[in-house]
C-alpha cells in the first residue's frame, strides 16, 4: 500500500520532469560548457599521463550535475509548498515518510537521467571510457558502467536528502539562492571535480575529505576511467553512510515541519 | 454522532489568537456555513480540522475521530478544497484526479469510474486530457471541487470556493455544491465571506469575527434577530442623527457603515415619516433614506459594528504587488 503511494508520487515527478523540457535543457548548459571550454585547457594531471584532462574532468562534471539535479528535489518541494500542491499531498492519508521517499525516488531518478545524459555528451568531446581498469576490456567496461550507476544513485540520495532537509526548514524560495551559492558551489569546487585532491592546500584538505561529493567523484573516476585516488570500496562505504544519514535527516526535518 | 464537533478549539500564532475557543457542532448531511471577513480565522479552522495544523488548545473531532490523535482516520473521511489553488498545472485534469485517487488507495476500475463521474458532475469531461495550465480560474476551481469528491468523503471542506470568480461561474459552483449535498449526501463545511453565498447555500450559519463565533443559527433566524426591516439613511450629520434615533424606543439597533446609518425597526414604512420629521426639527438634512429587508450583511453589522470587506483573492493582490513594484523601479 505505502509502496504504491510512493510510486504515485514518483510517477508525478517523472511526468513533471519530462514536461518541463526547457528546464531540463537549461540545466545541461553549465555542465556542457564546463566540458567544452575547461576541457580544452592544456592541463596535465599527475599520474594520469596517458589520459587527457577531459577524461579526468568528465566524471567530475557528472558529479556536478548530479549534485545540482539532486538539490533540485528541494526546489521541487518548495515549489509544491509555494503553489499549494503540498497541501493536497499532506491532507491525504499517507505516511509522512512515504512522501519523503516518493520525492526522493523522483529526485534521484531525474538526477540519474541527467548524469547519464552528461556522460553521453562527454563522449564526443574526448572522454575515453575504459571501465574500472585503465585499459579497456569488455568486462572492466561493463562492471565499471554498472558500478558508476550505483555511485550516481548514491550521490543522488545524499544530496536529495540534503535538498529536502533545507527545503523543510524554509518557507519559500528566497533562501535557496543563498544555499546554491554558499553551499552548493563550495561543495562542487572542493570535491576534486576539477583538480586532483593533492592540489588543495593542507588546511583545506579537511574540508575536501569530509565532503561526500569527493568520494562520489573519485568513485565515478574509478568506474569510468579506471583511475581513482582512493580505493573504490572506501568511496562506496562513505557514500552509503552519507546517503543514509542525509535521507534520515531529510525525513526527520520534513516530519517536523508543519505545512502552514 | 456529529459530522464535526469542536469544543473550545483555539489556535495562537505568537500573540495573535487566530481561532478563539470555537465550539460548534455540525450534523451529518448538513450544509454548514462559516461566514466572516478575511482574517477572521476561517482558514486556520479548516487547517486544524483537516489535520494540517495542531490546535493550541481545545478539542476537535471529525466523523468521530480526534483530529490530533487519529489523523489518518480523519484524512480518510474528508475532502478539502483549499482557498488557494492546490493543483499541479503540469498534469492534465484526469491525471490530477488519478493522482488523488491513488493517494486514497482506490483500485483502477473504481478510479476510472469515479473520474468519469466527477468530471461529468462539474462539466469538465471534454477537458479531461488538457493540462491545467490551459484551464481558466473557474475551471481549475471546478476541478478542485471534483477532486475533493473523488474518494467519496463523508465531510467536504470548502474554503472560499468561489473567491475571485465571476458571477456566472459562482452560480454554477453553487449548483454543484447543492447537488452534491442533496444527491450524494455529503456533509459540507463551507467557509465564505460572501453573504449571498452563505444565505443561498447553507442550512446553518456561524458568523465568525476575530476568531470568535459571534452568532450561530439558520439564515432565517439570524435575519429575524435583526428585526423586521432595515432602514438606511444618508445624512449630513451622522453624529447628531444617531443620538436622535437612539431616543426612539422602536429603534432596535443602530450601526454605521461608510457614512450610511442603518437601523433595525419593526414595520419600517410607517417609521420613515417620523424619522424625516425629527431630523428636520433638529436641522439635520437627510440626503437619502431607504427601506429593505434584512440580509446577512446587516446581521454581521449588528453583531460587529463593522462591514464584511469585499477583498480580492490573494492571487490578484499578488499581481497588484508586482505591478506596484515594477512601477517603483521605473
Amino acid at each position: 500500500m505505502e509502496f504504491s503511494l510512493g510510486y504515485t508520487l514518483w510517477l508525478r515527478e517523472m511526468k513533471r520532469f519530462f514536461r518541463l523540457k526547457s528546464r531540463f535543457i537549461g540545466s545541461l548548459g553549465m555542465p556542457l560548457f564546463f566540458l567544452i571550454f575547461l576541457g580544452m585547457a592544456p592541463i596535465n594531471i599527475p599520474g594520469n599521463s596517458e589520459g587527457s584532462y577531459i577524461s579526468f574532468l568528465a566524471p567530475g562534471i557528472i558529479g556536478m550535475i548530479l549534485l545540482f539535479a539532486s538539490m533540485g528535489a528541494g526546489v521541487s518541494l518548495l515549489w509544491d509548498k509555494e503553489f499549494g500542491f503540498l497541501k493536497e499531498i499532506m491532507v491525504a492519508p499517507v505516511k509522512r515518510h512515504t512522501i519523503v521517499m516518493g520525492k526522493t525516488a523522483g529526485g534521484v531518478t531525474t538526477a540519474l537521467i541527467q548524469g547519464l545524459v552528461v556522460l553521453v555528451l562527454a563522449l564526443p568531446l574526448g572522454l575515453k571510457l575504459t571501465g574500472i581498469y585503465p585499459q579497456f576490456t569488455i568486462l572492466g567496461f561493463s562492471l565499471g558502467f554498472l558500478a558508476s550507476i550505483g555511485f550516481m544513485l548514491l550521490i543522488g540520495f545524499t544530496f536529495v536528502g540534503m535538498g529536502v532537509s533545507f527545503a523543510s526548514r524554509m518557507k519559500d524560495f528566497h533562501g535557496f539562492q543563498l544555499i546554491w551559492n554558499f553551499i552548493l558551489f563550495p561543495v562542487f569546487l572542493l570535491s576534486g571535480a576539477l583538480f586532483p585532491l593533492e592540489t588543495f592546500p593542507d588546511w583545506l584538505q579537511y574540508v575536501v575529505y569530509i565532503n561526500p561529493l569527493t568520494y562520489g567523484v573519485d568513485g565515478l573516476r574509478g568506474c569510468l576511467i579506471g583511475v581513482s585516488q582512493m580505493p573504490l570500496i572506501l568511496d562506496l562505504a562513505v557514500l552509503v553512510a552519507s546517503s543514509a544519514i542525509m535521507i534520515f535527516i531529510g525525513a526527520y526535518l520534513f516530519n517536523e515541519a508543519q505545512v502552514d | 454522532m456529529k459530522a464535526i464537533k469542536t469544543e473550545g478549539l483555539t489556535r495562537r500564532f505568537g500573540s495573535l489568537v487566530a481561532v478563539d475557543k470555537v465550539s460548534i457542532e455540525v450534523e451529518e448531511g448538513e450544509l454548514f456555513g462559516m461566514l466572516g471577513p478575511n482574517g477572521a480565522g476561517k482558514t486556520t479552522l479548516v487547517k486544524m480540522l483537516s489535520t494540517l495544523l495542531k490546535p493550541t488548545s481545545g478539542y476537535a473531532e471529525v466523523w468521530g475521530n480526534d483530529v490530533t490523535l487519529k489523523k489518518d482516520e480523519v484524512r480518510r473521511c474528508i475532502g478539502v478544497v483549499f482557498q488557494d489553488p492546490s493543483i499541479d498545472d503540469k498534469l492534465t485534469g484526469k491525471e490530477n484526479l488519478d493522482f488523488h485517487a491513488r493517494m486514497y488507495g482506490m483500485k483502477k476500475e473504481l478510479r476510472e469510474k469515479r473520474i468519469t463521474e466527477v468530471l461529468d458532475l462539474v462539466d469538465l469531461s471534454e477537458k479531461a486530457n488538457v493540462q491545467l495550465e490551459a484551464y481558466s480560474g473557474g475551471m481549475q476551481r471546478r476541478l478542485e471541487i471534483a477532486r475533493g469528491l473523488m474518494h467519496r468523503p463523508k465531510v467536504l471542506f470548502l474554503d472560499e470556493p468561489t473567491l475571485g470568480l465571476d458571477v456566472q461561474t459562482r452560480r454554477h459552483i453553487w449548483d454543484y455544491i447543492e447537488t452534491l449535498n442533496r444527491k450524494e449526501g455529503v456533509t459540507v463545511f463551507l467557509m465564505t465571506h460572501y453573504m449571498e453565498e452563505a444565505d443561498y447555500l447553507c442550512g446553518k450559519i456561524a458568523i465568525i469575527d476575530k476568531g470568535k463565533i459571534i452568532a450561530l443559527d439558520t439564515p432565517q433566524n439570524l435575519k429575524r434577530l435583526i428585526g423586521a426591516d432595515v432602514i438606511s439613511i444618508e445624512a449630513d450629520s451622522d453624529r447628531g442623527l444617531v443620538d436622535l434615533l437612539r431616543n426612539f424606543r422602536w429603534v432596535e439597533w443602530v450601526a454605521e457603515e461608510d457614512g450610511v446609518l442603518k437601523l433595525g425597526v419593526k414595520d419600517g414604512k410607517t417609521r420613515i415619516p417620523e424619522i424625516v420629521m425629527a431630523a428636520h426639527e433638529a436641522a439635520i438634512t437627510i440626503k437619502a433614506i431607504s427601506l429593505h429587508e434584512p440580509d446577512l450583511e446587516d446581521v454581521f453589522l449588528k453583531f460587529t459594528g463593522g462591514k464584511i470587506r469585499e477583498e480580492e483573492g490573494d492571487h490578484k493582490q499578488y499581481i497588484k504587488q508586482i505591478v506596484r513594484a515594477m512601477r517603483r523601479k521605473r
